[in-house]
């Protein structure tokens, strides 16, 4: 995923990948190698890691990470490589010369074993007492090699004391084996860079700028370097026993909000291939554990549209019609909080573009303690709202001080996929068995505009459906086969895109007409957006937008913290690669497909909630109370 | 650390490194030959890179001359960090021309602009010589523009200081040093010859092999060949430390055997020759008419001589406890092996062993030579391996009889 010439990462850790040669495809850009006595033809600079894998040769790995630059550092993987004095690491060795390899001889089987019971060695914790039982490399690497021993022996203290300080990840550095995968994650795929290795020789570890907790230095909360741990050392701050708390108190009516990324995901928890959805299933298995009632994000996330969408029609209209020098555009979402923290400390300068809508979790946290329990008859006291996000960062998020506009704190607890799948399986329910159900009202089942906000471009994708048709008074599905805006998905890091309006405008809907007399002045005009994943990129879109770049003349640009959007979030099962996110995508593309509404402003709960509740509109007076949030210029020093 | 400077009151003698050079005139005759025939004069010399590695330095400078790149580098390594070695210290302060002319031909044959000393940080007492030597170069048109009227010859020299750590001066390390990065290696391939200092191609060599250079100019590649063993050719500095009467740096043709070294300086009841400082092997007195040469006991110049009062154990323990520190910590064998290898030590000297443990050790040794993703990590057990099998008498011994510490 990365290239050289686009990373942070030390040289030390980077792959050096050998430039294609021009003549690729011809003679010469491939090179003719043996593996094991089995001869192959790959092209030239391929690593023998992926020589092997692309021909079912299996070699272990730990360090290597295909979403990460190359460190080359734990050594497991290494090989022998005919006329070499030492084993070369598989992982990190580009072939530019017709070599012979061998991936098991005595030697190579005796060294990745020596590795294997060095790094157990060093290793503090028993596998019986750990979170990542069963889902673990180091743990599988083990096995693999038949370790039923401590040949070098076994600490029996932990070395590192816990930092427990985030809301988000937790760092227990006495199970780390020094990957540096965190390290990688942090600075290369995600441009932070708040993990470095300090220290020399047996006392190196992996620190945070001067040792400092987690909470107290410029991490994001993004858990993508939870998701690359191949150990425990890093893992999500853990909510499930005081929610079982919750459920177990009859005084408390206990809710729960499913974000679309966790049902795209949470099979995989479940031994189920990446891709099956399981929406419906959850909302029993929820209910089957003791929640009272579950919702869907995608109700509030139609409802970020709304809010989200009619915000930038304000701050078009003020910078085109009025002339208002003060507006600032491009309008940035915000409903990626991992994405709102990097803004904060990185640019914080330009937290006024962040819309000022919540995110959905923290519009629906509002809601719940609000209209909900008013409409239930509960003291909203009472209420505990709890949301599955596939996001570490979400925990963070519902923890900010300002997100208490209800009065109370709007959502109690942020559970991620894990976690939720976790206490499915501690209630003894296998969750691909359960039968299918609906959500509770009054929120109802959402559209599939807010179901895609899982992926990146989903927001994109959603507000254009909405936005075409309010302003253009036509069906999306007249300028777009079946609604699908199909510029705005997929995985690149940064997608541009123009809309050009036409000349033909429609009629303002009632729900905008006390904000706008007409949309005459937006004929003609053409729509620039753009869509970013992984703060590593938006790093790159904010340096054009502050030099002035083509994305500062953008109107709208999405941004999401992670790679793949949410559904790629710090919260979801591990592990995590491309493929994997490209079928949790599917599933959602799919799902969305399978709806009858597919647009936000079309979905029926939220235009009764405006007509119940939110009664002066989007970006109305309650609205603006409840829904929309502001932000805090944080800087990259903490104190 | 030793920090004195060694005054140049003594005059040294020596076949190569300190027999008589005139600052410049290598460069001349360098730049009348042309680059082809310097690389031509310095493969016929077979000279090999005396860091301790060893690599021909003729292949080095052709792979990083013929790399296509508008920018390239010739750093000199001066980080001399590994223990019981000070030659290139007395090649610096005494020696300057020879170094600093090598790097001027150097940098003309691989086609640099920049060469760069990386200066370990304990030599920073010599950094304002050194800058005013380098001044008084510009000043002859030594370093610049149009070196010695030769158009478009542009080449200046920089001193960098070192980072303090003993990786520092593997060459790979060096280079992320340079960068402000972590000393730690990176992964090979590309080299640096390709892919070096800021990416660009860079030549990276020790002290003495670019103080040689001038020498293997004026006097041939040949004549420097006609030294020394037939692999191990011209002339060697040793650092030699320890039990003996004269210590000090000597300059001595490769191929004399240790025995001819401890009787040049004097040693009496020599019981052990740690050959290649730390990283090295560690010879009993069974071994040392072996031969100081690339094809036998190779060494970059450490060499500690040690009595019949001294403990091998002891020795050894200093070596890995060396080791467990200086390891960059990058890879899994070196970080962690060589804490396991120290606990091996300390587990004989308490008593606390099987012989079963110590022989896992040693093949734990065995896998930390070739798993280890650099020098450092693969020659670290170097010492624990010949220790434990040249001493074992002493050592296994329950009477403990190797003598006081
Ligand atoms: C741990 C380690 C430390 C080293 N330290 C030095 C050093 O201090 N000086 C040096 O010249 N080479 C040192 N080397 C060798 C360099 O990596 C490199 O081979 C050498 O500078 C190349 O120069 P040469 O070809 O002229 O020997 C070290 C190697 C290792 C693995
Ligand atoms: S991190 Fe892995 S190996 Fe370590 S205790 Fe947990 S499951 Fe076991
Ligand atoms: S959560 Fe994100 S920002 Fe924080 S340390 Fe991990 S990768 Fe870095
Ligand atoms: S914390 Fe995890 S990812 Fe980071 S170095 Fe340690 S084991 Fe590797
Ligand atoms: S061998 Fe030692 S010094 Fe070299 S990379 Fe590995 S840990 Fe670092
Ligand atoms: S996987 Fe190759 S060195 Fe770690």
């Amino acid at each position: 995923m990365s290239t050289e010439k686009d990373t942070r990462a030390p040289k030390a850790q980077q792959s050096h990948t050998i430039k294609k040669p021009e003549t690729e495809g011809t003679i010469g850009g491939t090179i003719s190698i043996e593996i094991n006595e089995k001869k192959l033809t790959v092209p030239l600079g391929t690593t023998i890691l992926d020589a092997c894998k692309q021909n079912q040769i299996h070699v272990p790995t730990l360090c290597h990470h295909d979403d990460l630059c190359i460190a080359g550092v734990c050594r497991v993987c290494v090989v022998e490589v005919e006329g070499m004095r030492t084993l070369q690491a598989s992982c990190a060795f580009p072939i530019t010369a017709p070599i012979k390899v061998k991936t098991s001889t005595p030697e190579v089987r005796k060294a990745r074993r020596h590795i294997i019971d060095l790094m157990l060695s060093e290793h503090y914790g028993e596998c019986y007492s750990c979170i990542r039982n069963g889902n673990c490399e180091l743990q599988s690497l083990a096995k693999e090699y038949g370790v039923d021993g401590y040949t070098f022996g076994h600490v029996d203290k932990p070395t590192y004391e816990i930092d427990n300080s985030s809301y988000s990840v937790i760092r227990d550095m006495s199970k780390c084996i020094l990957c540096k995968r965190c390290v990688r994650t942090c600075i290369d795929l995600q441009e932070v860079g708040v993990l470095e290795a300090i220290d020399r020789g047996d006392k190196t570890h992996i620190s945070t700028f001067l040792d400092k907790p987690l909470a107290d230095v410029i991490c994001i909360n993004c858990g993508q370097c939870i998701n690359r741990c191949p150990t425990a050392a890093l893992r999500a701050n853990d909510p499930s026993d005081e929610i079982w708390n919750a459920i177990d108190d009859p005084k408390k009516h206990v809710v729960i909000q499913t974000a679309p990324s966790p049902r795209a995901a949470i099979g995989e928890e479940f031994g189920l291939e990446a891709g099956n959805s399981m929406t419906y299933q959850l909302n029993t298995a929820l209910k089957r554990i003791g929640f009272d009632a579950v919702f869907d994000t995608n109700f509030t996330a139609d409802l970020t549209i709304m809010e989200e969408g009619t915000e930038l029609l304000i701050r078009l209209k003020k910078a085109l019609v009025d002339k208002d020098a003060s507006v600032k555009l491009p309008q940035f979402t915000s409903c990626s909080p991992g994405w709102v923290k990097y803004l904060e400390h990185f640019y914080p300068e330009y937290i006024d573009n962040l819309s000022s809508a919540k995110s959905p979790q923290q519009m629906f946290g509002a809601l719940i303690k609000t209209y909900y329990a008013e409409k239930i008859g509960v003291d909203p006291a009472d209420v505990v709202s709890v949301a599955v996000m596939p996001c570490s960062a979400k925990k963070f998020e519902c923890n900010r001080p300002e997100m208490t506009d209800s009065g109370f704190k709007d959502v109690d607890f942020g559970l991620t996929t894990r976690e939720a799948a976790k206490m499915i399986k501690e209630a003894g329910i296998y969750l691909p068995e359960m039968p299918k159900t609906h959500f509770d009202s009054p929120f109802g089942d959402a559209s599939g505009a807010g179901l895609i906000f899982g992926a990146t471009g989903g927001v994109m994708e959603a507000a254009i459906r909405t936005v075409v048709e309010l302003v253009l008074g036509v069906k999306v599905e007249d300028l777009f086969e079946q609604g699908n805006i199909i510029p705005v998905r997929g995985f690149e890091g940064i997608k541009y895109v123009e809309l050009p309006l036409g000349d033909k405008v429609g009629p303002v809907p009632d729900i905008l007409k006390s904000l706008v007399p007409n949309w005459d002045w937006l004929k003609g005009a053409t729509l620039k957006v753009a869509v970013v994943h992984g703060t590593a990129n938006a790093k790159k879109v904010m340096d054009d937008i502050k030099a002035g770049g083509k994305f500062s003349e953008c109107h709208f640009i999405e941004f999401m913290a992670c790679p793949g959007g949410c559904l790629g979030g710090g919260g979801q099962p591990i592990p995590t690669t491309l493929e994997i996110r490209q079928k949790r995508a599917k599933a959602i593309y799919d799902e969305d497909m399978s709806l009858d509404v597919r647009k936000s402003h079309e979905n029926k709960h939220v235009l009764k909630i405006y007509e119940e509740f939110l009664k002066d509109g989007p970006c109305g007076h309650l609205s603006h109370k409840l829904l929309h949030t502001h932000y805090t210029k944080r800087g990259k020093y903490m104190a | 650390m030793e920090t004195t400077v060694i005054s140049k009151a003594t005059k040294r003698t020596g076949p190569v490194l300190f027999a008589d050079y005139k600052r410049g005139d290598g460069i001349k005759k360098a730049l009348q030959m042309g680059r082809d025939n310097v690389l031509l004069e310095v493969r016929e010399s077979k000279l090999k890179g005396r860091g301790g590695a060893g690599f021909p330095t003729a292949t080095k400078w052709m792979l990083t001359a013929a790399a296509t790149c508008p920018e390239k580098f010739l750093v000199c390594n001066a980080d001399e960090g590994e223990p019981g070695t000070f030659k290139d210290r007395v090649l610096l302060l005494e020696y300057p021309e020879l170094v600093f002319d090598g790097m001027v031909i150097g940098g003309y044959t691989i086609g640099a602009k920049q060469g760069i000393v990386y200066l370990r940080g304990e030599y920073e007492y010599m950094l304002k010589s050194l800058e005013d030597y380098l001044e008084q170069m510009r000043k002859d048109n030594l370093l610049g523009k149009n070196i010695l009227g030769v158009e478009g010859f542009d080449y200046d020299i920089t001193i960098r200081l070192g980072a303090g750590a003993y990786i520092c001066g593997e060459e790979t390390a060096l280079i992320e040093s340079l960068e402000g990065h972590r000393g730690e290696s990176r992964n090979r391939p590309p080299y640096p010859v390709n892919t070096g200092y800021n990416g660009r191609p860079t030549s990276v060599n020790n002290v003495e092999t670019l103080a040689s250079i001038p020498h293997i100019m004026m006097r041939g590649g040949e004549w420097f060949a006609t030294m020394g063993t037939d692999k191990s050719t011209g002339s060697k500095l040793f650092s030699i430390s320890g039990d003996c009467g004269k210590p000090g740096v000597y300059e001595l043709r490769w191929g004399a055997t240790i025995r001819d070294i401890l009787k040049l300086v004097d040693a009496q009841d020599t019981k052990a020759v740690q050959v290649g400082g730390a990283s090295g092997v560690c010879l009993p007195e069974s071994q040392f008419d072996r031969q100081l040469s690339y094809e036998d006991t190779s060494t970059g110049g450490s060499i500690m001589i040690f009595n019949k009062n001294r403990n091998m154990l002891s020795i050894l323990k200093n070596f890995m406890e060396f080791f467990v520190e200086e390891s960059c910590g990058q890879c899994t064998p070196c970080r962690i092996g060589n804490v396991k290898l120290l606990e091996g030590v300390e587990m004989i000297e308490k008593n606390e062993f099987t012989f079963e443990y110590i022989r896992n050790l040693k093949e734990l040794g065995k896998t930390m030579q070739i798993a280890s993703k650099c020098g450092l990590g693969q020659s670290s057990p170097n010492s624990f391996i010949s220790i434990l099998e040249n001493f074992k008498d002493e050592i296994f011994n329950t009477n403990r009889n190797g003598g006081s510490k």
